[in-house]
């Protein structure tokens, strides 16, 4: 290798190094583009007409109504997640039975159903010509009940790899050691399995609060009743009210960052006994 | 507490992984179950442990029919190949866990942990988690833990496989240390056959699910059953159908009547002890075991013309 | 034992109540007055647009998010650059935040009186058209692939591209022949997800689209306004269209799971 190849080298590094730096920065750009500038702006517009108008927007009693059912229902819609998400995932990675692979696929159709379908199905089946004549309908139960169907994955997804990786040996020494089936459960495995399981159900509470297509059409969208927040807000854009509309945005807005936050925390804390 | 198997097979689909095994363990020994991977060591051990159920066949422990009791009734203590430490609670936690299921008093508790811990000599460590101690470390930790509830019988998965040569070599004699102080039945699975042979005052050879021989470190040597016993007990020559030890070849620098010429190939210094790979003039490949002294009287080299007979053979009738 | 049962039992009959009933009826119901009636409602010109509509969009935020996602994945796992931590938050917000959300800031940013609505003024119109549907499609699709290749970046390590250059290859060999194919499935199965997501979007492209039919209607679009305008045939036939692909997505999913399947 002479001189040259050194030189030649050398300046592919560089070139390389610097047409790195290129494709990060437009990476980011892309990124500042497509999320941050129209997140500004919405932040922004909601200020525009002053703290006092964005604060009367939010506490507007429509608006308030709105927020705390969305919280309410997702909270519960959560909390349920945890517990069948759970079962789920251990019947899917412990047990085995014919078909399992086919229901392992169908754990996420909520996610490739666009929601609007998913809404109009529920309707169908819940609603006024429900098969089974049940009319839930304008009522906070269908709301519940389309929440369920989208959030299914979440916790699932969450538990099931972690349960993958769960040391057997660690349940069999625990059972040596004389701890019964629900003892194992409760001292061994639950508590390595929590974090994912929250993990889970913040993601799950995160997608419930801001759910719109599903839920649009069988709410009924009665404010004070069954009007959650995504629903009053593309109700405000359409009375030709963007401030107000604008201020209960960038509360959800700050509920999805808070989640995102304590998702992060979850996995430190996963990962902190792991080496 | 004795163990006995009597008749056990156990089969995972079309595998058989016990083939009509039976083994008596007297009460107080150190048995290890000596046999190559995919054996069956594991699988008995485990059958015994009540982990796994035979399909046919009685365990024993004691005077008592355990075949179909649960691990956690049958009080025993497991120690596993990689090491199975609960790694969301602390050493102290791990080691205590035994004592919290069976919901003893506090105090009682808290008295049998420390005992535990200083046995082990990880007093100090007791605030850790098992991600913040060594591999030896965490096999200590282990032991301890099943130690907690006094088991009547002490059964180990390959404990020391993960750990490297040194802490391995330590942990043994330390293992041996520790019977010889608790005297419970210990059974220890291994592949590694140096460990069996200094650990275990009774080795049972197991190969493809089925019993080769059991005896003393001792008896495996000097008289094994077997072609299988013999070589994976220690390291022989195979000529023909005799089985002679790299011991029991003896070389001279004059032939006399009995031995064949061969030339050394290669010489080897262990320190103590000194091995020479031979080739005999029909072709046979040896390999012989002499002390420093000795190759030094026969100015052992590469190329040098020997004279070699077996001054020790085994046959094996089949 | 009783309880192993019970649990599966349990489980299996709430995913068939929650999963298997709506998917079935979606199927019976666009087939209940025959086959004719939905082939006419699906094939509509109409209908046609808005299935085009809603393939154009995916056809052009799906590549533009995979470029972005394999780039920015190989920049936080190999790189350090001051931000990254700001960065993997922003690249993580679309999966928590509501579309509606997403197509409120759109709309204050390109509409009248946004920092961008001058724009529409010098003739390129955002809102209400098809650049804005685009956008709002590219946000809420963002996160997917680069999510997916930043696990496997981080598992395989950099032991194989050092080893590339020690061999004497070009950082953009190594790129081509080491790095890239070591993410290949990864980046299929994050650009799965990401088809399917751009498909599905409703919230986000409802309000920044204005849902003017036959120009701006995406085919989900599609089957609200005809359900509101109590076509109710027309509204299934396009959901069918709709839930055949979701189909297709959960079966290309599990295909293509990254790491084998929990079984």
């Amino acid at each position: 290798m002479g001189t040259s190849a050194v030189a030649l080298s050398r300046r592919e590094a560089v070139l390389s190094r610097a047409g790195g730096g290129i494709a990060r920065g437009i990476a980011i750009g892309y990124l500042s583009v497509i999320v941050l500038v129209p997140m500004a702006a919405l932040v922004w517009a909601s200020r525009s007409q002053g703290m006092g108008t964005f604060w009367n927007e939010v506490t507007k009693p429509e608006a308030w109504s709105a927020l705390k059912l969305t919280l309410g229902i997702s909270v519960l819609v959560a909390a349920f997640n945890a517990l069948t998400g759970t079962a789920i995932a251990w019947v899917l990675v412990r047990d085995s039975f014919p078909g399992k692979g086919f229901v392992n696929a169908v754990i996420d159709l909520p996610f490739a159903l666009p929601t609007i379908v998913a809404g109009l199905v529920l309707l169908e089946l819940y609603g006024p010509n429900s098969p089974f004549g049940v009319n839930l309908a304008f009522q906070r139960a269908g709301i519940v009940l389309a929440l369920l169907f989208v959030t299914l994955p979440f916790v699932v997804r969450a538990v099931q790899p972690v349960l993958l990786e769960l040391d057997r040996e660690m349940e069999e020494a625990a059972e040596s050691l004389g701890a019964g089936r629900f003892a194992v459960f409760r001292r061994i495995v639950f508590p390595n399995l929590l974090p994912a399981v929250l993990s889970g159900v913040a993601l799950a509470f995160a997608r419930a609060v801001g759910e719109f297509g599903s839920v649009v059409l069988i709410s009924g969208n009665i404010p004070f009743k069954t009007e959650v927040s995504s629903v009053y807000i593309a109700g405000q854009v359409e009375s030709d009210n963007p401030a107000g509309a604008a201020a209960v945005s960038v509360v959800l807005l700050l509920i999805s960052l808070a989640v995102l936050l304590l998702i992060g925390a979850f996995r430190h804390w996963r990962t902190r006994h792991d080496r | 507490m004795g163990i006995t198997v009597v008749e056990v097979t156990k089969r995972f689909g079309d595998f058989v992984a016990l083939d009509d095994v039976s083994v008596a363990i007297p009460e107080g020994s150190l048995t290890a179950l000596l046999g190559p991977s995919g054996s069956g060591k594991s699988t008995l051990l485990r059958v015994i442990a009540g982990l796994d159920e035979p399909d046919s066949g009685q365990v024993s422990l004691g005077d008592d029919d355990v075949t179909h009791l649960p691990a956690r009734a049958r009080g025993v203590g497991m120690v596993f190949q990689h090491y199975a430490a609960f790694k969301h609670m602390t050493v102290w936690e791990n080691v205590a866990f035994g004592l919290k299921v069976r919901k003893r008093p506090k105090d009682e508790i808290r008295r049998r942990v420390s005992e535990l811990l200083e046995l082990v000599q990880l007093d100090g460590l007791s605030k850790r988690y098992p991600a913040q101690l060594s591999g030896g470390q965490r096999q200590r930790m282990a032991l301890a833990r099943a130690l907690a509830v006094d088991p009547e019988v002490l059964l180990l998965d390959e404990p020391f496989g993960a750990l490297d040569a040194r802490v391995r070599k330590e942990l043994r004699a330390w293992l041996r240390r520790l019977h010889d102080e608790v005297h419970v039945t210990t059974i220890i699975v291994t592949h590694d056959q140096e460990e069996a042979m200094e650990v275990a005052g009774q080795i049972v050879v197991i190969n493809r699910g089925r019993v080769e021989q059991i005896g003393t470190p001792r008896e495996l040597y000097e008289s094994p059953a077997n072609e299988f016993v013999m070589s994976f007990v220690g390291p022989v020559n195979k000529i023909g159908e005799t089985f002679v030890r790299p011991r029991d070849i003896s070389i001279g620098l004059e032939p006399d009547g009995e031995s064949t010429e061969a030339m050394v190939e290669r010489v080897v210094h262990l320190g103590f002890e000194v091995r020479a790979e031979l080739v005999r003039d029909d072709g046979q490949h040896l390999v012989a075991q002499l002390t420093e002294e000795e190759a030094q009287a026969l100015e052992l080299e590469r190329g040098l013309i020997v004279y070699v007979k077996p001054s020790r053979q085994t046959v094996f009738s089949t | 034992m009783i309880g192993r049962y019970a649990l599966r039992f349990g489980a299996l009959g709430y995913l068939a109540f929650l999963l298997l009933l709506p998917v079935g009826l979606v199927f019976y119901r666009t087939f209940e007055h025959g086959v004719a009636p939905a082939w006419d409602a699906v094939t509509s010109p109409q209908a046609l647009h808005a299935l085009w509509l809603t393939l154009l969009i995916a056809a052009v935020a799906v590549p533009l998010n995979t470029l972005f996602g394999v780039t920015l994945a190989i920049s936080l796992v190999r790189h350090r650059f001051p931000g990254r931590g700001l960065v993997n938050a922003v690249v993580d917000l679309p999966v928590a935040l509501s579309p509606v959300v997403v197509g409120l800031s759109l709309y204050l940013l390109y509409g009248t009186g946004g920092w961008l609505g001058g724009l529409a003024g010098h003739g390129i119109k955002i809102l209400f058209a098809l650049p804005g549907m685009i956008l709002a499609t590219i946000f809420v699709s963002l996160p997917f692939v680069v999510r997916e290749v930043v696990p496997v970046l981080r598992e395989i390590g950099t032991d194989q591209e050092q080893a590339a250059e020690t061999l004497g290859a070009t950082p953009f060999t190594t790129f081509r022949r080491i790095t890239l194919p070591a993410i290949r499935w990864a980046v299929c199965y994050g650009v799965i997800l990401t088809t399917a997501r751009a498909i599905g979007e409703f919230g986000a492209v409802s309000i920044v689209s204005g849902r003017i039919e036959g120009k701006t209607e995406t085919l989900p679009l599609y089957v609200q306004s005809q359900f509101e305008g109590f076509n109710t045939t027309g509204a299934f036939a396009a959901s069918v269209v709709l839930a055949l692909i979701a189909l297709a997505t959960v079966v290309a999913m599990r295909m293509f799971r990254p790491g084998g399947e929990a079984s």
